[in-house]
């Protein structure tokens, strides 16, 4: 079979830029440590998420470790829980661990302007965890159509000043 | 006959001395082809236009330019027209069309019977009526219809069963269309043993095994777990196995879009640049590769999904990229053969040659900035195939952005341009409107230039895709390039321009098929060239499609497999979602 020879060498560029694109990838996730959204955080009931083990009352609690926070979300037609009516709040210099799922339809769970941004799916609880350094405001919106009220559905995260964040509003 | 012994020389391609009947058009001689093409082109250009309409509601409703036709609540019944019409019915019947039609011209022969067509084609139509039914009717409060699930119809929100039954009922047709041409190619393959498949029958064949492969998922999803799930024949679906079942299908769909325009771009375009294809045989890797690997990619569009462990995301990400190699092979094809075209036509130079290609022929020119506007989208795609760079953009404006690139440009503006040159050929009707179609092409791009750029830096600052309102009372948005309002502004003026490049393209159409026949003669003739290296300068394994179709069922079962071993293996309906309808 005749391949030009121009063709050819454009096929081994194409091949070139594939393999570079897989490489960073596999660099984002093995050498930067970018962890993906995964099944680690495993399932729940879906009319009941936190009569499961993996999931507590949507709020924030106190983590493993010194400075580790968890943050339990519960998302339901059209609200965060917490997050809508009452803004989530963690300290700066924290890593932060958001559990997420939802009670009802599939939404989406968007930290606006950050990479923080995963699936609310029935059943699944959705893991990511994050370092916030700076004290800093962030819009949460779901970013997944979920019914007549979606664009609505949206709320807010403050990250405070240590000196500001109080172990009472620790669940 | 005046030709008896046509049967015997290869068909793949006429002779370049093309005999005067090749000079007569399609219509003439393959009557029942031509209407089927007719009909499933008639059906397509209607969705087209009720789609673009509902695309300028919605450029102008969540861009809060003008609010005065729906309510925001209303708006995702806009949106799951827009979504299914264009994106399903437009680019799906087109495809019936062309096919059949390409089908017919590559194998020199009419489709084994007309009547069998007609029953696929009227399947395919009565399912879209009724899922169109079902999604309008949630505009009218009076019929208790309602299917506000926008195409992807994630479970457990629920339409109508009437949306489903309608789904069911077209991709059956579907399947029908593929058996027909398939069959076709049996009967040319008795009369014919030895010789290389036509070019244009090869792409159809592996286009439809694709096919079959891929609606596998959605028939499944909605047969068995949807369609009951709205008749209350079951109480609950486990959300996440019904969207990995979407999403088996939903990347392969993709490919169903863009498989027309690139059989366009590999057969027609390199004789409307006044050349003819660099490469018969690459372009027979190109659409094997594309058998091969579109469909076990689909977990590329749940990297953000809960519950699919990260090594099949993985999997997934490694295949996509790999499924970029038959796009750079295409870029190069077509930029070659038109500059082929272009030197043929007397072009000199570096990139002189470009101007002397025909940018006043509607159906060049808009093949060709399609292919322009492919190549941006290709690399905003390749932003969303890098799974963890892909968090940045998931679900916000950025992906509208991205396949009113690939599918609304690429796929949508090169059906409308061979339209421009299939038309005729079909009705045996000189293009009408003519000047009307030299700038439509012009208008589409402007148009689309101004959307899509737009959408893909409102989708960096955040700003989700699929959402009625503009702005939210807890924050604001944080542009990077730009300003919010420039971008809603150049939405708006962008949505209203595509709308306006639709309406005159369907304006074309409208005349032509109103105008009589023999009104001056046709600017075009079905003859395509041959291309400079052969099917015959190709190992013939190329052909043995049966193999290729092993090996993507292979893959598939690879990528899959375990996956959804995994999903069903704690009960299909496990975890128990009951549904929301909506
Ligand atoms: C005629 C001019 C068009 C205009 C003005 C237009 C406008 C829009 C807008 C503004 C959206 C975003 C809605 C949102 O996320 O809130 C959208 C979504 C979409 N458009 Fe278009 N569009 C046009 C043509 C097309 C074409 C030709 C296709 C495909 C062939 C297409 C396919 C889609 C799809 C699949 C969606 C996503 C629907 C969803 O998220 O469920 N559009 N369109
Ligand atoms: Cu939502
Ligand atoms: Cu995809």
């Amino acid at each position: 079979m005749h391949v030009h020879r121009f063709e050819r060498l454009w096929l081994v560029a194409a091949l070139a830029m594939i393999v570079l694109f897989i490489g960073t990838v596999t660099y984002g996730a093995v050498g930067a440590g970018y962890g993906m959204v995964d099944d680690t955080g495993g399932q729940v009931d879906p009319t009941d998420a936190t009569a499961s083990e993996n999931f507590r009352e949507p709020g924030v609690y106190n983590g493993s470790e010194p400075g580790h926070y968890d943050v339990y979300i519960e998302a339901k037609q059209f609200l965060f829980v917490p997050g809508t009516s009452d803004p989530v709040r963690v300290p700066a210099n924290s890593t932060v661990t958001f559990h997420v799922t939802s009670t009802d339809v599939v939404h989406g769970f968007e930290v606006v302007g950050t990479n923080i941004n995963t699936m609310a799916v029935p059943g699944q609880v959705a893991t990511v965890t994050v370092e916030f350094d700076e004290p800093d405001e962030y819009g949460l919106v779901c970013n997944e159509y979920c019914g007549s009220g979606h664009h609505t559905m949206a709320g807010s995260l403050h990250v405070v000043p240590a000196a500001q964040f109080n172990q009472t509003e620790v669940n | 006959m005046a030709h008896p012994h046509k049967s015997e020389q290869p068909q793949a391609y006429e002779s370049d001395t093309a005999q005067l009947s090749d000079r007569l058009a399609f219509v003439d001689k393959f009557p029942s082809a031509a209407r089927i093409t007719r009909l499933s082109m008639g059906v397509s250009f209607t969705a087209l236009t009720i789609g673009a309409l509902l695309g300028i509601v919605q450029a102008l409703h969540r861009t809060n330019v003008f609010r005065g036709v729906i309510s925001s609540a209303d708006y995702y019944s806009v949106l799951t027209g827009h979504g299914v019409l264009l994106a399903l019915f437009f680019t799906i019947f087109f495809l019936t069309g062309i096919f059949t039609w390409g089908t017919s011209r590559s194998l020199g022969r009419e489709l084994p019977s007309p009547r069998f067509s007609l029953v696929w084609f009227l399947l395919m139509l009565s399912g879209a009526v009724m899922t169109a039914t079902a999604i309008f009717g949630g505009l009218v409060g009076q019929i208790p219809f309602s299917a506000d699930v926008l195409y992807t119809f994630y479970a457990p929100l629920q339409a109508h069963p009437l949306f489903y039954a309608g789904l069911a009922a077209w991709l059956v047709g579907t399947w029908l269309a593929g058996a027909d041409w398939i069959r076709a190619y049996y009967h040319w393959r008795q009369d014919n043993p030895g010789e290389r498949i036509p070019l244009q029958m090869f792409m159809i064949l592996t286009t439809m095994l694709m096919w079959y492969i891929a609606t596998l998922g959605v028939a499944v999803e909605v047969v068995f777990f949807l369609l009951p799930l709205s008749l209350g024949l079951i109480e609950s679906v486990d959300p996440l196995l019904t969207r990995t079942l979407f999403w088996f299908f939903g990347h392969p769909v993709v490919y169903f879009w863009l498989m027309p325009a690139y059989f366009a771009w590999y057969t027609v375009l390199p004789k409307l640049s006044g050349g003819r294809l660099f490469s018969d045989p690459l372009a027979r890797v190109v659409f094997i590769l594309f058998l091969i690997l579109s469909t076990p990619v689909g977990f590329h569009h749940q990297y953000a999904d809960p519950g699919v462990p990260e090594g099949f995301k993985f999997i997934a990400m490694t295949n996509t990229m790999f499924l970029l190699l038959p796009s750079f092979l295409t870029a190069f094809t077509v930029v070659a053969s038109m500059e082929y075209g272009a030197r043929q036509r007397g072009g000199t130079g570096y990139l002189g040659w470009l101007k002397a290609l025909p940018w006043g022929n509607p159906a060049f020119a808009g093949c060709a900035l399609a292919g322009i506007m492919f190549a941006a989208g290709g690399f905003s795609g390749i932003i969303n195939a890098g799974m963890n760079i892909n968090s940045l953009i998931h679900n916000t404006l950025w992906v509208p952005g991205h396949f009113h690139l690939t599918v609304g440009t690429a796929s949508a503006l090169t059906m409308m341009a061979i339209s421009y040159w299939l038309y005729p050929q079909i009705t045996g009707k000189r293009l009408q409107f003519y000047g009307i179609a030299q700038v439509q092409p012009y208008v589409w791009f402007i148009g689309m230039g101004l959307m899509s750029n737009a959408m893909h830096r409102a989708g960096l600052a955040g700003v989700p895709r699929r959402t009625a309102e503009p702005q939210y009372q807890q924050f604001d948005f944080m542009p990077v390039l730009g300003s919010m309002l420039e971008m809603r502004l150049q939405i708006a003026i962008g949505g209203s321009l595509l709308t306006l490049g639709a309406v005159m393209f369907v304006l074309v159409m409208a005349g032509t098929w109103l105008a009589e026949r023999g009104r001056g003669r046709l600017r075009v003739d079905s003859h395509l060239p041959e291309p400079i290296s052969g099917p015959s300068d190709s190992p013939r394994v190329l052909d043995n499609v049966r193999l290729w179709f092993v090996i993507a069922v292979v893959l598939v079962v690879i990528a899959y497999g375990f996956p959804i071993y995994s999903m069903v293996a704690d009960g299909a309906l496990n975890p128990a979602a009951p549904p929301f309808p909506v």
